[in-house]
């Protein structure tokens, strides 16, 4: 994974609540086997709509969505955040993210930056005013910047840790493959197996 | 100190616990099906890494197998390569699996307690989001991303952090007609789709004891739907009545049952949160909005987007209203529906089926509508031909099908057309969900079957004898 410590990119307001990932992706996308190529997925029944935001000039090329409460809510699959990667999004900042989506995210190098309400209806604002407009996530910082606007996010410790150095979570679990072990050996014998 | 369910078993389960890292958390079960599973399978391909416990893992297919002429081969070419690699992977893996044509195939979280493999005090991950229904039996179980499909494969373990505690206490007793899923489309209602973010909820309270244990599934199936990670309902005589002789229960039942005897809240212990509901005061209810949150007794108005006080709220069921083709103001009851579907991972198991084939005895389904019947299992469906259920359905002219997940999400040819409307006993109402542009309305299986039969939303009770 790729180390993410500062991105600056064109921010797109998205102006919806409950943002499930049956929106992010569609299920049919979802019987393809590859990790990669999901950028025509995303949000794909919204685009058909000329007047959805990321439609519009202003907003070709953003790297950063702003949007409403409880972003990625319903499926755990991580096609939503690989549509959203994929696309060219970086940082998703919203209230708040279904807790799945946000274990994903951080997963997948997709940033889930959260901030109070009021910013995102600051951010909405200001991208309103400003289409276009480049934005700041700082995630060395935690800061995010707009124009004038300049607020806190928040992100789980241990993520922001694993972006910041780009590792992969496997690698570091395994380097306790002994403890697994120990633990393994205590299991109770009547707890079930497959075959 | 005094703790809550779902931190024993939790701590029952803590590999490795350090400063300023999360919890290695052991994983006693890893169910996989084709569509969560293939990217995880290449990675552990391009590491060189094997799965480390074959044995804690099973697979299946369900999510986008047909549910007619299953004996031909997929239609679909997109949907075949998937499923063929899914076959492919647990050959080279070792993982045992039930493909479509195997006695024990079904939905991953119907095949998981029918076989006896979803016990008390485990803990139970799989690639979906609604392995919250495992929580039934005392099981702490949560949906996962792909990533950690592949983490679990190669370690079986998880780095998570302790997840909150919710109860939610069900007083009372739930009145006639009124079913678990009712029960939990008004949980949902009354939390929001955001309320149970960062908790696992534990059901409590004499009104969830006297459920069934599948019944207990439907109410544990839909956490997730309140945003929670997972949902979990305390052990009891009920829990091991129904794990008593299947495939997979312990050798040494009574073992086990002394140990899952311990798992039950300890009466000092606290929650983080808690919530009470009357469950006398409940009554049939249906969603009438494109979350699952969105809904109202069966007996009320589609509401105005001015009924709320949030102005998300509002603008959130401005648009709803909109998808769903629906004028404020109109009562529930008068909406027409075009599809009925019975079926998927929180109303597909027998007792479903058989409330649903009860309403529909000696009735016919109204020729408007079309109306689908899935069997979470193969399992599900062959118990329910041997108790005729199957000519129950197809006497009133409803659909017998085979199993899988078929339109609960419509990854299989089973779907709506765009504005067509459907009562369905699934568990997400949201846009396009059940085809592009499909219209859902998520019901219990009596009011499906009502609603079939009407050709509008209904309940049992408005039917005529």
């Amino acid at each position: 994974m790729e180390k993410f410590t500062t991105h600056t990119g064109v921010a797109a307001p998205l102006r919806a609540s409950n943002v499930d990932t049956d929106q992010i992706i569609p299920a049919e996308y979802l019987k393809r086997i590859t990790r990669t190529g999901y950028e025509d997925a995303l949000f794909s029944a919204w685009r058909q709509d000329p007047d959805f935001v990321l439609n519009q000039p202003a907003y070709s090329g953003a790297s950063i969505l702003v949007a409403g409460p409880d972003f990625g809510t319903g499926s755990s699959r991580e096609h939503a955040v690989w549509a959203l990667h994929d696309y060219g999004f970086q940082v998703v900042v919203s209230a708040r993210f279904a807790d799945i989506f946000r274990g994903n995210a951080g997963k997948g190098g997709l940033v889930t930056a959260e901030v109070p309400q009021s910013v995102v209806e600051q951010l909405w604002a200001y991208l309103d005013e400003n289409p276009g407009a480049e934005v700041t996530v700082d995630l060395q910082n935690l800061r995010i910047v707009a124009g004038d606007i300049e607020a806190g996010f928040v992100i789980d410790d241990y993520v922001r840790w694993r972006l910041l150095e780009g590792l992969d979570d496997i690698g570091i679990t395994l380097q306790h493959a002994d403890e697994i072990e120990m633990f393994e050996d205590q299991r109770p014998a009547f707890k079930p197996t497959t075959v | 100190m005094a703790k809550t369910l779902a931190e024993k078993v939790w701590d029952d389960h803590v590999v490795r616990s350090a400063e300023g890292a999360p919890d290695l958390l052991y994983i006693d079960l890893h169910l996989i099906h084709e569509v969560t599973s293939p990217q995880a399978f290449d990675g552990l391909r391009a590491a060189g890494r094997p799965v480390r416990r074959p044995e804690l893992t099973i697979a299946t297919e369900d999510h986008n197998v047909p549910t007619l002429e299953i004996d031909k081969p997929i239609a679909d070419p997109v949907s075949r390569a998937q499923v063929e690699a899914l076959r492919a992977n647990c050959a080279e893996f070792g993982v045992p699996i039930h493909p479509l044509g195997d006695a024990e195939q079904g939905i991953v979280h119907v095949v998981g307690p029918q076989l006896g493999l979803t016990q008390p005090g485990m803990t139970i991950v799989c690639g979906d989001s609604h392995t919250s229904t495992h929580g039934a039996f005392g099981a702490l179980a949560f949906g996962i991303g792909t990533s950690e499909v592949e983490h679990v494969l190669a370690t079986q373990t998880l780095p998570l952090k302790p997840f909150k505690t919710m109860a939610v206490n069900v007083d009372g007793e739930l009145p006639t007609g009124v079913t678990a899923k009712d029960l939990i489309l008004a949980i949902i209602a009354q939390i929001g789709t955001g309320g149970g973010q960062g908790y696992v909820i534990e059901y409590r309270g004499p009104a969830i004891e006297k459920l069934s244990m599948e019944q207990r599934m439907t109410i544990c199936n839909m956490s997730i739907e309140a945003g929670a990670r997972a949902g979990m309902i305390a052990p009891d005589e009920t829990t091991f009545a129904y794990l008593r002789g299947r495939e997979r229960a312990p050798a040494d039942f009574e073992q086990a049952v002394e140990y899952w005897r311990t798992l039950v809240t300890d009466p000092d212990a606290r929650f983080d949160k808690e919530v009470t509901i009357d469950a006398a005061s409940l009554t049939p209810f249906v969603t009438w909005g494109t979350n699952p949150g969105q809904g109202l007794p069966l007996a009320a108005s589609v509401p105005a987007p001015e009924d709320f006080e949030d102005p998300n709220a509002q603008a959130a069921a401005r648009k709803a209203l909109e998808y769903m083709g629906l004028t404020p103001g109109t009562p529930l009851k008068d909406i027409a529906v075009d599809t009925v579907f019975v079926g998927s991972c929180t109303n597909g198991r027998i007792e479903d089926l058989r409330a649903a084939a009860n309403v529909l005895r000696g009735r016919q389904v109204a020729e408007s509508v079309t109306m689908l019947v899935v069997p979470g299992s193969v399992k599900v469906r062959l118990d329910a031909q041997a108790e005729g259920l199957d000519k129950v359905f197809t006497d009133a002219g409803a659909e017998w099908r085979n199993a899988g997940c078929s339109m609960c999400l419509a990854m299989n040819p089973d779907k709506l057309r765009p504005q067509e409307r459907s009562a369905s006993t699934s568990n997400r109402n949201f846009e396009g969900r059940q085809g592009p542009g499909g219209r859902t309305h998520l019901v219990s299986p009596e009011v499906a079957a009502a609603t079939a039969v009407a050709g509008h939303l209904a309940a049992p009770s408005d039917l005529e004898v």
